[in-house]
């Protein structure tokens, strides 16, 4: 790989995921192109929803990846993207995106706290933290669906474009931004690439290893709680287990970036990459007129042929 | 006393498991005015299925990884079965055995992926667990089968009921009211699970979890171990897919209900004292954690308003509780975190 290629921080996943995602247009298209006559899946209009509908899922996992970074996981992503969602939107009025975030803020910090001071395996901390957050819900809104709409703020972010750029892609770049700066830029981030590496040794380095898996674990629940808002701006409103559909794919969308599942490896490009790979993979899929059971089944194949390609692990050795 | 003692320390979780669900299982048969063996029979149709998707996820947590495709293969499974499980004594036990081999291939196929490509068991179970539900989305795109009812009724019931529906045998007396898919989960764990624990190949499974470059060092067959250890679960998965078949006597491809029966079975699992880094716990630990968890759920519908409990009444406080119960006891192991003399001991 030359050396031009890796400092502008693109690697063998990379470079294998962006070419799969041109593959997966350029297939859609000559289907467009036999049965239609057209080239739809070219046309900026059906790319630029596609980025929006992605903007979703990749916030999602710009949060997920800061905790897989640390070699950790955050199953409570789900419910926490749910309850912002449908706690801002009861709220309702200019406070409920703070409101939303806090959520974020809070569940963040609990899952961090408990995971850096109490030490219990992040995988069935926030697996229960989502279980009282699924119940804390289910309280308020008595097992129903809220009857509460999405703020005016909401849908300006979710929903509403200028000049035709969803304002969704828009905070994606920017979170993606602030994200790539932490990583690059400030001391958090080279100490989260160092958690994930060895944390003993990192502690011994004089590093408050239990700050920054708290911040990490903040990211990864404000990321949620921003997905949350706005795809209840997307859909003008909120409802019960909006997040589920976010859990498992944001996992594969780092992982498909070429980002270690045990942490300490991985660049954020590729985990917006493996955003765009996986939303637009169901996308044309489903104009394809693919079954459900079908695009399931091409899904899971894709995620494990891309890794046999690159996310091998190491051979094991005496 | 000595030994006692050393098993005590060693399945410190497993007896934790079993405390817990005794005081809560307690809890439940006291507030219950009519409390039979039927009721037994019912609670243990219920918790056979996670008790078998919890085995299914003990043995690869014992390795040090996580399974997340037992729920989809579980559902497949259950789509499967749902064409099959009709028809002559001949036909029903074919079908049983297809699904069965099913199981633990496509569990053989996890733990090539793992083995031979050389990707993390979680991710290549995410992967895995998508195609289970295509697959089963494709057998039975819409609820329902075609059940045998005798077959369903016979065998969720207890032994009597299996002996009268068939004209075997007439009332066995009390022998006879011992509920069936207990007989079941014992069957699966001592001619399964308690024989692969004592072979070889079941404690290399142990031996990787604990430290995996020592075990290799040591001789033991890892592929090999990692292999049987994914056959396994997915056989577990299997068992768990036909009995939900017989219980509910159709097949429905419900990727929610798969997600959330993998979800619980890692609760149940580190409930019953498995680490999830590997190395120690056991699938007995894993029946008792889903015992809990499902005893919880039992305990919601029998709550007297008026008690000392009754602010718990509301059905709608049960996920709550659930979580709380989960987080409270995963953060009693913490204990260990404020006694240590050296905070680099914790990083391992």
């Amino acid at each position: 790989m030359s050396s031009a290629t890796t400092r502008m921080g693109i690697d063998k996943p990379i470079l294998i995921a962006g070419a799969f995602v041109i593959v997966i247009l350029l297939v859609g298209s000559a289907y467009t192109l036999a049965t239609q006559g057209t080239l739809s899946f070219l046309s900026p209009t059906y790319l630029l929803q596609q980025l929006q509908i992605a903007s979703f899922l990749g916030i999602t996992a710009a949060g997920m990846m800061m905790v897989i970074l640390l070699g950790h996981i955050d199953l409570s992503v789900p419910w926490t993207l749910s309850a912002a969602a449908m706690l801002a939107t009861a709220v309702g009025g200019p406070a409920a995106v703070p409101v939303g975030l806090g959520v974020g803020l809070v569940v963040g910090l609990f899952n961090g706290l408990g995971v850096a001071y109490l030490r219990v395996p992040s995988m069935i901390f926030t697996l229960g933290v989502n279980t009282v957050l699924m119940g804390l819900m289910v309280i308020l809104t008595g097992g129903f669906a809220p009857q509460s709409a999405a703020t005016d703020l909401m849908l300006f972010f979710g929903r509403d474009r200028t000049f035709g750029i969803p304002h969704a892609v828009i905070l994606w770049i920017a979170v993606s931004v602030a994200i790539v700066f932490i990583l690059n830029r400030t001391p958090l981030g080279r100490y989260m690439y160092a958690i994930g590496n060895r944390e003993a040794a990192t502690y011994l380095s004089g590093v408050n290893t239990r700050l920054v898996i708290i911040c990490s674990f903040v990211i990864c629940s404000l990321c949620a709680a921003i997905a949350g808002l706005l795809l209840a701006g997307y859909s003008s409103r909120a409802f019960q287990a909006m997040g589920d559909e976010y859990l498992l794919p944001s996992i594969a969308a780092v992982v498909l970036g070429g980002t270690h599942i045990l942490g300490g490896r991985g660049k954020y490009l590729g985990t917006v990459i493996g955003a765009v790979l996986i939303v637009l993979l169901q996308s044309v899929l489903s104009v394809m007129q693919m079954p459900e059971a079908g695009r399931q089944i091409i899904y899971g194949a894709v995620i494990i042929l891309m890794l046999l390609v690159y996310g091998r692990g190491d051979k094991l050795r005496a | 006393m000595k030994t006692l003692r050393i098993y005590a320390t060693q399945n410190l979780g497993l007896l934790i498991a079993i405390a817990i669900f005794l005081v809560l299982y307690l809890i439940y048969a006291t507030q219950l005015s009519r409390f039979g063996m039927n009721v037994v029979l019912q609670n243990a149709n219920e918790v056979v299925p996670l008790a078998l998707v919890s085995m299914a996820q003990t043995v690869p947590v014992l390795l040090g990884g996580l399974d997340l495709s037992v729920g989809p293969l579980m559902t497949m499974i259950n789509c499967i079965a749902s064409e099959f499980l009709a028809g002559d004594i001949w036909s029903v036990l074919f079908g049983c055995v297809l699904c069965l081999v099913i199981g633990s291939a496509c569990g053989l196929l996890n733990g090539c992926i793992v083995v031979y490509g050389r990707i993390q068991p979680i991710i290549a179970t995410l992967a895995t667990g998508a195609i289970f539900i295509g697959v089963a989305l494709f057998v039975r795109p819409t609820p329902g089968g075609k059940v045998d009812g005798d077959l369903s009724w016979a065998l969720t019931n207890d032994i009597n009921e299996l002996g009268y529906t068939y004209g075997w045998w007439e009332d066995l007396g009390w022998f006879g009211l011992i509920p069936l898919p207990a007989v079941f989960l014992v069957l699966v764990v001592l001619l399964v699970w308690i024989p692969f624990r004592r072979s070889a190949t079941g404690r290399g499974c142990y031996a990787i979890g604990s430290a995996e470059g020592a075990a290799y060092m040591s001789g033991i067959a890892i592929n090999r171990s990692k292999l049987a250890a994914f056959t396994l679960a997915g056989f577990f998965a299997a068992c768990a897919g036909l009995y939900l078949t017989l219980l509910t006597g159709s097949g429905n491809a419900d990727a929610q209900q798969a997600g959330s029966y993998t979800l619980n079975s890692i609760a149940a699992v580190v409930i019953g004292g498995t680490s999830l880094f590997g190395g120690t716990g056991g699938c007995i630990g894993a029946i008792f954690g889903a015992m809990v968890i499902r005893a919880i759920s039992f305990i919601f519908r029998v709550i007297d308003e008026n008690s000392i409990f009754g602010f718990l009444a509301s059905p709608l406080l049960q996920s709550l509780v659930e979580g709380a119960i989960l987080l409270l006891a995963v953060s009693l192991g913490a204990a260990r975190v404020f006694r240590v003399r050296n905070r680099l001991t914790l990083f391992t």
